[in-house]
């Protein structure tokens, strides 16, 4: 039986916000299957007393003096935005009113 | 006067700036010639940054002329795998979703190469966010590899490594999250080294597996790649991870010798799927370790079998969150016409990345999914525990680990791009030492019949770059296979 259908692929695009057209969900559903029969290797290893690792190496939480400092300027921050407006990002509307699109 | 500056060292050619034998804008003109030569065929850089180059050479140039003081890498120049954002210069990760980026700051790594005198010529290809193990994954075009053209450099800094190998550059900084700097060294014949987790900073690296990503350094020579991660290592308040201890002094350890040093063989990584001619070369390579004054131990990494699969759930998983903020909205590619946000989000993204950060996605967000998540993911952290403690054990029994770096050596391009799950195993060698955050390094060791560089890989504990540096450079100095240059192909 298959790991995973098409339906769940595009289940999950949607999840990542993640346009995909029937092309890529069909090859998506066979490569991930292949993939995951590869990965399910780990379920039988005995892992119950393990501590999960999160990262290499042990880190405690750093602290430093809470003084401002430099940062980007606005418009250093908006100078790779696609559209911009008012000093702002701009998207499509979220929320519906009167103002322009 | 300017040097034939094919096959020339780094750390010989700052040498020669310093000494004003020749000077640091003749180094540039002669990569520059080279690149414009030799790149077509190669396809290593992105951008090539000349003028700018030019006038950072001239104005080392002038400091030396008037005697004041340089820093360690005056002069050189350099390139930088383009996942190393740099301020006023586009930098890509290799994707469209990125085109047109223009940073409006410095990476730390970039930054300290910059102020210790080294000159970037530009930005390097690599594979669509560091995902990729051939280089073919770029969204721009794929690198080939220098000893043959037919053949890929590796992944996912192949054009970092490639680079070096072609002399376009006298170095080059690339990333590893799990063999990206290590693999490809290891395909195109030159020294690249994953340090610690934590020893280079991450600021300004644009993120792929943040717990998995280690920038590092390619160079000809060990001292080279030394030279290099001296100036690039060390604590950075801007990166919560980074370690808090000074940078060694890995030159000195490079040519210290490796007396008395015990080298374990992990019989793990001795297994069937091995190329015979890396198995034959690698196996020369450690007893030309025993001959310079190495104790060879054999060791045992009982959970290697399962390093592939544990990376690829932790990395697919942190990768589908630190792609998430490329939606369209504060940079990089916009889709051209969508009615709402949630649109805006799904086709900018669906239009933006390729097949491999797709999948990479998918797969992460899959793992991470509510149900599945203490099944893969949470499965996955354990296991990453048991395979560091794996290390922890076997460096109770030895200073260093000696393996191949790459099961085989380089493969042609296209031969493995059809199949995801074929390219992911081959990272089986590489895998397990970013899972537990120790330093490992490839060198060239010897050469397959038909000329194809092979690679050993020498792994240290946690900050044991030192001791993995006095191994490198002492089986270097016995040794000329890094003398061995490929032809130009013009």
């Amino acid at each position: 039986m298959p790991r995973i259908n098409p339906e769940e692929v595009r289940e999950i695009a949607a999840l990542a916000r993640l346009r995909l057209d029937e092309t890529e969900v069909e090859r998506m559903t066979h490569e991930l299957d292949g993939i995951l029969g590869y990965i399910e290797t780990v379920k039988n290893l005995a892992t119950d007393d393990v501590l999960p690792m999160t990262h290499a190496v042990p880190f405690d939480c750093p602290m430093r003096p809470d003084e401002p400092g430099q940062s980007l300027t606005v418009d250093e921050a908006l100078q790779n935005a696609p559209r911009r407006r008012e000093g702002s990002f701009e998207v499509p509307r979220i929320v519906p009113g009167t103002g322009g699109a | 006067m300017a040097p034939d500056v094919r096959g020339a060292s780094l750390t010989a050619l700052a040498a020669g700036v310093v000494a004003k034998t020749w000077k640091s804008r003749d180094l540039v003109e002669a990569y520059l010639e080279r690149i414009a030569r030799l790149d077509k065929q190669l396809g290593c850089f992105l951008l090539v940054d000349g003028d700018g180059a030019r006038k950072k050479a001239d104005a080392i140039d002038k400091k030396i002329a008037v005697g004041e003081s340089v820093g360690p890498l005056a002069g050189v120049p350099i390139g930088l795998k383009d996942i190393f954002v740099t301020r006023g210069i586009e930098t890509t990760a290799g994707s469209k979703i990125l085109k047109g980026f223009i940073p409006p700051y410095e990476s730390t790594a970039s930054g300290r190469l910059a102020a210790a005198g080294a000159i970037s010529l530009g930005k390097i290809n690599m594979d669509e966010f560091a995902m990729g193990s051939s280089n073919e994954n770029s969204a721009f075009h794929p690198v080939h590899n220098p000893w043959d053209l037919e053949r890929v450099p590796g992944g996912s800094s192949g054009g970092s490594a490639a680079a070096v190998a072609a002399s376009l550059c006298a170095g080059t900084l690339g990333t590893d999250t799990g063999g990206s700097i290590r693999q490809p060294a290891s395909l195109c014949g030159v020294v690249g080294i994953k340090p610690t987790y934590g020893r280079v900073s991450r600021y300004g690296v644009i993120a792929f597996a943040s717990s998995l990503d280690h920038p590092g350094p390619f160079g000809r020579t060990v001292e080279d790649a030394a030279a290099l991660l001296e100036v690039i290592a060390g604590h950075d308040p801007m990166d919560s991870t980074s370690i808090p201890q000074p940078a060694g002094r890995y030159r000195a350890a490079s040519k210290a010798g490796l007396a008395g040093l015990r080298v374990g063989v992990p019989k793990e990584y001795f297994q069937a799927g091995m190329d015979p001619e890396v198995e034959a070369a690698v196996r020369a390579a450690l007893d030309e370790l025993a001959r310079a004054g190495a104790t060879l131990v054999p060791v045992s990494l009982p959970h290697t079998q399962y390093a592939i699969a544990t990376y690829y759930l932790i990395c697919t998983a942190e990768a589908s969150s630190n792609l998430a903020r490329y939606d369209g909205v504060r940079y990089g590619h916009r889709t051209a016409d969508a009615g709402s946000l949630e649109e805006l989000y799904s086709k900018t993204r669906g239009e933006g990345f390729g097949n491999e950060p797709k999948r990479r996605i998918i797969l992460g967000t899959y793992v991470l999914r509510a149900g599945y998540y203490e099944a893969y993911y949470g499965k996955a952290l354990r296991v990453r525990r048991l395979i560091a403690n794996d290390f922890t054990a076997a460096f109770s029994q030895c200073d260093v680990l000696a393996t191949p770096t790459s099961p085989t050596p380089a493969f042609k391009l296209g031969e493995r791009s059809a199949d995801p799950l074929q390219m992911y195993l081959a990272d089986i060698y590489t895998v397990a030492p970013p899972l537990a955050g120790v330093p490992a390094l490839s060198q060239c060791c010897g050469f397959t019949k038909s000329g194809l560089p092979i690679g050993l890989q020498t792994i240290g504990p946690p900050l044991g770059e030192e001791a993995v540096f006095r191994v490198a450079g002492a089986y270097e100095a016995r040794t000329d296979w890094h003398k061995r240059l490929p032809e130009d192909k013009s």
